[in-house]
Parts: C-alpha cells; sequence; structure tokens
C-alpha cells in the first residue's frame, strides 16, 4: 500500500516538475544505430537550453508512424514533430491546415530562415513550387552501386572500376554468371525508387507532367522508350538468370552480401549493413544509361524530413524553430552525416566534412552527395511527387513482378502501369 | 423441462455488463464507424468529407482488383481450411494408436499453436526463401525453379502451407477429443463383424466426429478469412502482382498504406457481409446433417 502511495505521488510529481520546460513530441521511425542518432541529438539539444525538452518516441516503421501521426491527428492527439518518409511527402503536402510550413516556424520562431544554407537537390524536392520550404530534411539519401571485390576478380574484372552505365553493367553481370565467379549477375533493391524515378532523374527523361507532379498532380510518362528499352533489359535479364528479383523494398540487400549477387544498386542509407557483412566492396555512383542525352543528370533524395503539425500551441512552435535551428548547426550536421551515412542537410556541414579526412578514411560516402549535386537539377530531376505516391509505387510493384515472371513484355507492363496510375492519381484528386 | 427463474432483475445485468461493455466498445462502435466511413469520400487526414452515398460500394465492387482478390480468397480459404482440418484428422487417428508416450505425441503436435501469426509466417519464410532458405536450396537442387517471389502460385502454396502449419495444432485437439468420445463397443463391435480399419473409421468414426468437424469447419473458415493476416503481411504482403491479396489483405491496403478510407471501408462491411452470411449459411444447413449423438 505504502509502495503504491509513493508510485502515485511519483506520476503526480513528475508534470509539475515537467512543466517549467515546453515539451516537444516528436515520432520518428528510426531503428538500431539510427535511433541511437536521434536519442543523442534530442539529449544534445536539451541539455543545451533549458526552455524546451524534445521527447523523441519510436513509432515503427515509415508507413507505420506515418498512419499513427494520421489517426493521432484525426483524435485530436497529434505529436508536434514527426518524421514522414519521401513517399509520404505528397500526402502531407495535400493536408494543408494539418501542418505548418517549416520556414513560416523557422521565421516566426525569430530564425533568419535562408534557402541557401541548405544542399539544393535536397530542399528543393522538400518546398513548394514557390520555394517555401515545407519539411525540414533529417535524412536523405540516394541509390548508388555496389559490387563484390572478390566475385569481380573471380570473373576477370576489373577491380577498381566499377561499370558506369547500365549496358556495362548488363556486360558485367552476364560475364559474371557464364565465368561462374557467383549465380547470380545483377540484383537491385526498390525498383520503382531506383529504376523508375532517380532513373528518370538521373538520365533526364520525364517521369510524369506538371514538373514531375512537383506543379501539380501528374500524369505519369514511365511508358517513354528509354523505359521501356531499359525494362525489357532487365526482363531479358530475369529471364537468363543473370538479374535475380530480390522484392519490392530493400530484400535484395541480402541476395548481395550472402554472396549470391556481384552487383547490386541500393540506397546510399543501406551502406551500414554492407559494412557489418565484412564483405569486400566497392562503390559506384548510380549507373546511366549512355544513349539518354544529357546523362548523368542528377538524382533524387530519398529517406525522410520532419513535418511541423498544425494547432500548436505559440511556445511550442518556439521550441520546434530552436530545434530545428539547433538541428541545422554545422557540427550537429557533420555528426548525422557520419554517424548515420544519410546525407548532411547544409552545405556548410558538407564543406568541414570535405575539408576532414573524413571521405579519404570513407571512400564511397561523398558518391550520393556528388550525384545529387553534380548539376542544376532540370524539370525532370527535382524528384516526384504525387497524392498517392506509396499506390503508385505498388502499381508499378505489381506491373513489374508480372514482367519478371515472364507474363508480360516491358511495353505492355509499362503501359498498364501508366494507365492504373494515371486512374488512380484522377481518383485521388477528384477525392 | 425445469425453468430455472431468477429472483432479481438487476443482477444479471450487472454480470453481463463487463461482457456487454466489450462488445459494444469493440465491436458494436468500429462496426459502426466502418458504416459511417463506407458512405464517404475523405482524405487521409479527415480535413474534407463530402457524402457519397453507395459509390464507394460500387467502386469497389467493379473493381477488377477486387474481384481477383475474392478469387484469391476463396482459394486460399478452401485449401486452408481442408488441408488443415484433413492433416489435423489424420493425425489425431494416427496419434490414437499410439501405445507408448500418447501425451509426449500430442503436446509436441499443440506446440505450434502457440506460434504467432507473424512468427509462423517468418519462420516459413526463412525456411523458403529463394536466396538463402534452408528448404529452398534442397528444392532446386530437385530442378524445381523455386521462386515465390514472382511466381504467384508458389507464393499462395506458401502461405497456404505455413496457414495450415499454424492451425493443424487446433485442430489436431478438437479432433483428438471427439476421437475419444467414440463409443469403443461400437468400433469392436464392427471388428467382429469383420470391417475392415478404413471402413470402420468412414462409417462409424467419421460420422460420429461430425459434430467436431462442423464447428472445425466454422472456426477454419474465420480463421482463413481473417487470423492469416499476420502471416501473409510477413511472407508475401499481398504480392507478387496482386497473387497472395485476400480481401482482409486489401482493406489494410487501401485504407492503411494506400489512405483510401472510404473503399477501404466498404470492403471491411462487404466482409462483414459475407462473413454473416456464411456463418449463417452454415449453420443452416450444414449443421441439419450435423448428428449431435
Amino acid at each position: 500500500m505504502q509502495r503504491t502511495l509513493f508510485w502515485l505521488a511519483g506520476m503526480m510529481a513528475l508534470p509539475v516538475a515537467a512543466e517549467a520546460k515546453t515539451e516537444i513530441s516528436w515520432w520518428h521511425a528510426m531503428t538500431g544505430a539510427n535511433a541511437e542518432v536521434v536519442t543523442k541529438i534530442a539529449g544534445d539539444f536539451n541539455a543545451s537550453q533549458s526552455d524546451y525538452e524534445v521527447k523523441p518516441v519510436f513509432k515503427g516503421t515509415y508507413p507505420e508512424t506515418l498512419n499513427a501521426g494520421i489517426a493521432a491527428f484525426r483524435a485530436g492527439q497529434a505529436p508536434d514533430i514527426i518524421q514522414v518518409f519521401d513517399v509520404g511527402t505528397g500526402v502531407m503536402m495535400g493536408a494543408q491546415g494539418a501542418i505548418k510550413p517549416v520556414a513560416e516556424v523557422l521565421q516566426e520562431g525569430g530564425y533568419a530562415f535562408d534557402k541557401g544554407q541548405y544542399l539544393p537537390g535536397i530542399v528543393g524536392y522538400y518546398s513548394t513550387p514557390e520555394g517555401d520550404m515545407l519539411s525540414f530534411p533529417y535524412n536523405s539519401s540516394s541509390p548508388i552501386l555496389y559490387y563484390n571485390k572478390d566475385i569481380f576478380e573471380k570473373a576477370g574484372l576489373d577491380v577498381e572500376n566499377p561499370p558506369k552505365t547500365w549496358a556495362e553493367v548488363w556486360a558485367a553481370a552476364r560475364q559474371i554468371k557464364e565465368s561462374g565467379a557467383a549465380t547470380c549477375g545483377y540484383t537491385s533493391t526498390w525498383l520503382t525508387w531506383i529504376h523508375t524515378e532517380n532513373f528518370a532523374a538521373w538520365n533526364d527523361v520525364s517521369w510524369g507532367t506538371n514538373e514531375n507532379g512537383l506543379a501539380g498532380p501528374p500524369e505519369l510518362k514511365i511508358d517513354g522508350p528509354l523505359f521501356v528499352k531499359h525494362f525489357q533489359e532487365l526482363a531479358d535479364l530475369a529471364k537468363e538468370g543473370v538479374f535475380v528479383y530480390g522484392g519490392r523494398t530493400s530484400e535484395a540487400k541480402q541476395n548481395f552480401t550472402s554472396g549470391e549477387c556481384g552487383i547490386l544498386t541500393e540506397s546510399s542509407g543501406g551502406l551500414g549493413d554492407i559494412v557489418k557483412s565484412g564483405m569486400n566492396y566497392g562503390i559506384g555512383q548510380l549507373p546511366y544509361d549512355e544513349t539518354a542525352e544529357g546523362a548523368p543528370q542528377n538524382t533524387t533524395p530519398g529517406g525522410a524530413s520532419l513535418w511541423v503539425m498544425g494547432g500548436k500551441s505559440e511556445e511550442t512552435y518556439k521550441g520546434v524553430a530552436a530545434f530545428f535551428n539547433y538541428l541545422s548547426q554545422t557540427d550537429v550536421q557533420q555528426y548525422l552525416h557520419e554517424q548515420s551515412g544519410y546525407l548532411p542537410v547544409t552545405m556548410a556541414a558538407y564543406e568541414v566534412t570535405k575539408g576532414s579526412d573524413f571521405y579519404q578514411q570513407n571512400p564511397g560516402r561523398e558518391t550520393p552527395i556528388l550525384q545529387m549535386m553534380g548539376k542544376e537539377p532540370t524539370e525532370n530531376s527535382k524528384g516526384v511527387r504525387a497524392p498517392n505516391l506509396p499506390q503508385l509505387r505498388d502499381i508499378q510493384n505489381e506491373e513489374y513482378e508480372k514482367m519478371l515472371a515472364g507474363q508480360q513484355d516491358a511495353a505492355t507492363a509499362l503501359k498498364n502501369a501508366v494507365e492504373r496510375g494515371n486512374a488512380a492519381i484522377r481518383e485521388a484528386v477528384g477525392g | 423441462m425445469r425453468r430455472t427463474v431468477f429472483p432479481h432483475k438487476l443482477l444479471p445485468w450487472l454480470l453481463l455488463a463487463p461482457q456487454l461493455a466489450i462488445t459494444l466498445i469493440f465491436f458494436y462502435w468500429p462496426a459502426a464507424q466502418a458504416f459511417r466511413q463506407s458512405v464517404l469520400r475523405e482524405d487521409a487526414f479527415g480535413l474534407k468529407t463530402t457524402f457519397v452515398g453507395l459509390a464507394n460500394f460500387r467502386k469497389v465492387l467493379s473493381d477488377p482488383n477486387y474481384l481477383n482478390s475474392v478469387r484469391v480468397t476463396v482459394v486460399f480459404s478452401v485449401l486452408v481450411a481442408f488441408c488443415a482440418m484433413a492433416i489435423a484428422l489424420f493425425l489425431a487417428v494416427q496419434a490414437e494408436k499410439i501405445i507408448r508416450g500418447k501425451g509426449f505425441y500430442r503436446t509436441l503436435m499443440i506446440w505450434p499453436y502457440a506460434v504467432a501469426p507473424a512468427i509462423a509466417g517468418m519462420l516459413w519464410l526463412f525456411m523458403f526463401n529463394p536466396s538463402f532458405g534452408t528448404l529452398a536450396w534442397p528444392l532446386r537442387q530437385m530442378g524445381i525453379y523455386w521462386n515465390p517471389l514472382l511466381d504467384g502460385e508458389q507464393a499462395m502454396a506458401l502461405v497456404v502451407a505455413a496457414a495450415t502449419w499454424k492451425q493443424i495444432s487446433y485442430n489436431f485437439l478438437f479432433f483428438v477429443a471427439g476421437l475419444q468420445a467414440v463409443p469403443r463397443s461400437l468400433l469392436e463391435a464392427a471388428a467382429i463383424d469383420g470391417a475392415s480399419r478404413r471402413h470402420a473409421f468412414w462409417t462409424i468414426t467419421f460420422p460420429l466426429l461430425a459434430p467436431t468437424t462442423f464447428f472445425l469447419l466454422v472456426v477454419n473458415t474465420v480463421y482463413a478469412l481473417f487470423d492469416t493476416f499476420g502471416i501473409i503481411h510477413a511472407v508475401t504482403g499481398g504480392g507478387p502482382g496482386k497473387a497472395t491479396e485476400t480481401l482482409v489483405y486489401k482493406v489494410y491496403n487501401d485504407g492503411f498504406v494506400n489512405l483510401i478510407m472510404g473503399d477501404s471501408a466498404a470492403q471491411s462491411v462487404i466482409l462483414m457481409i459475407i462473413v454473416i452470411a456464411l456463418t449463417a449459411f452454415q449453420f443452416r444447413f450444414i449443421e441439419r446433417r450435423v448428428h449431435y449423438g
């Protein structure tokens, strides 16, 4: 009894003690090493000042976190900050009234918001067509090429020079299989993000109308000749057993770390698992199609950003602004970049990292940044957006799977993906 | 028959109250919400809501993907219910024949029931994953091109196997209990009359097991329809293509992944009607043929 009373008293005392500080809830989807980074950043921020306290809460996978946020909003219990993955960006942007633009939060909090201090390729993706930053880019990644050096050597390929174009990748993959160096030449995670969305940007071809959806609801263009050629080549390789399909998201990473496949295209954020596997790997930039004019252009960011929910108190927004300002600081960004493998968000952090010997010590870590920064983005390469991007990706995956199983050719698969996708977009916009 | 009459008017209600509260809060309230959402069109955040009447139902029912998932569900449920019951009955009959260590065998058979659906799915996925699965390798050595990631029929076989495996224990338990209720005297009489074991099983044991079989048929159908979500989610995620997207999985996918609340709610209402109809049908027509001894 006594113990219960003590416990009750303790519970009642807690809010009183915390009242001095404004609490800011931050729902996130980071696991493992990346979750430790979240905890450390929040802890350091809390220790750096005494007015606000950021409380990170793990809410599951990316889609789970987004759903939890939406359900909480509907119940009037939304968190202050929520981490939403790249594909959820369109959903959040459509929810005017549910969110508060980050640029506004920063300005009202008394911080001068200078877009120029952020990496343009990343910030552009999370801004309105007019250039107002809507969410804070927390963790950004870009697709790159990984290859197994031992397999390359066994197959008689150049270990120091990974293939640069898709044609070279196909040739190397065939050589790997034919020489018996491995049972599978090439595999890839995320056919939608890497072979469709980034393929379009990197080769400077249109993914959809309206600047790929950034300026308004898009009409898909992924049945263009370059896409058909690329996917037909992929389907042919699958038939020969040179390309092995791993799954819709990042499952194929296992086909690579297990030594089954010699070449992999994957997010730069997947580096941690590949390092952990202890394999002898190399990194190259994402391959491009040499017949495409202007390729390679630039890749587009994946990952997630932080959204501020609407309808909170002024005091809360001040705290959020202070926290985002803290997050933009060079040493915090540098820590984030070096610990998690995600890209730095500010130019200053990138310059400082470049100035240190981090990139010499960790070859390949600069590749995703160079890819994204290489050229001024065109209207094909600022990223893609749709009110229902998760659904579009689902449709594409279904059609790609039927194609890889030999039930349809690439032209049919892409035509179906476009028709079904456009119908779904019309439905989402009209609804 | 003697009727028992309780003098209290309030007490029975009081005793029922906890169960009624649970039913109201966890069943009727969400069901009412589903009905409400099914006639609305709403964005994910509920910022804009329009009443659309039965338009969501019309859209769902005319969607070829919905019809595909009806077909997938029928194939999946029939296979799971049949396999789970047939294998469990076979095992129960065999376990009855054991003389020593009966309890040990029975305990082993019941174990898988304690495994959560998602874990069961992961176990099967690990065994049959085309790149690192322990059992995928021998399959490939046997010349079978095993790739459930792209082959819809193999993916279906995999989820059916996982769902069946998990349900066998439950069915086994009930069949063992049912078998013990079959009077020895009848079987002995049959043996004296010269009936073979097989003949005795089909003409005596199996008909006497009818109440158990019927009960399990209802339970297994509901299991295959609803409780297998975790397995499908863990093993195939409804793919490849839409080869393993059952009705329940489609409700989840449309509502929670694609955030189309109206469609998803309309589908759950349809699902509710299907289950009510199916259970009513089973009780009305199949139960008549059940002999309760």
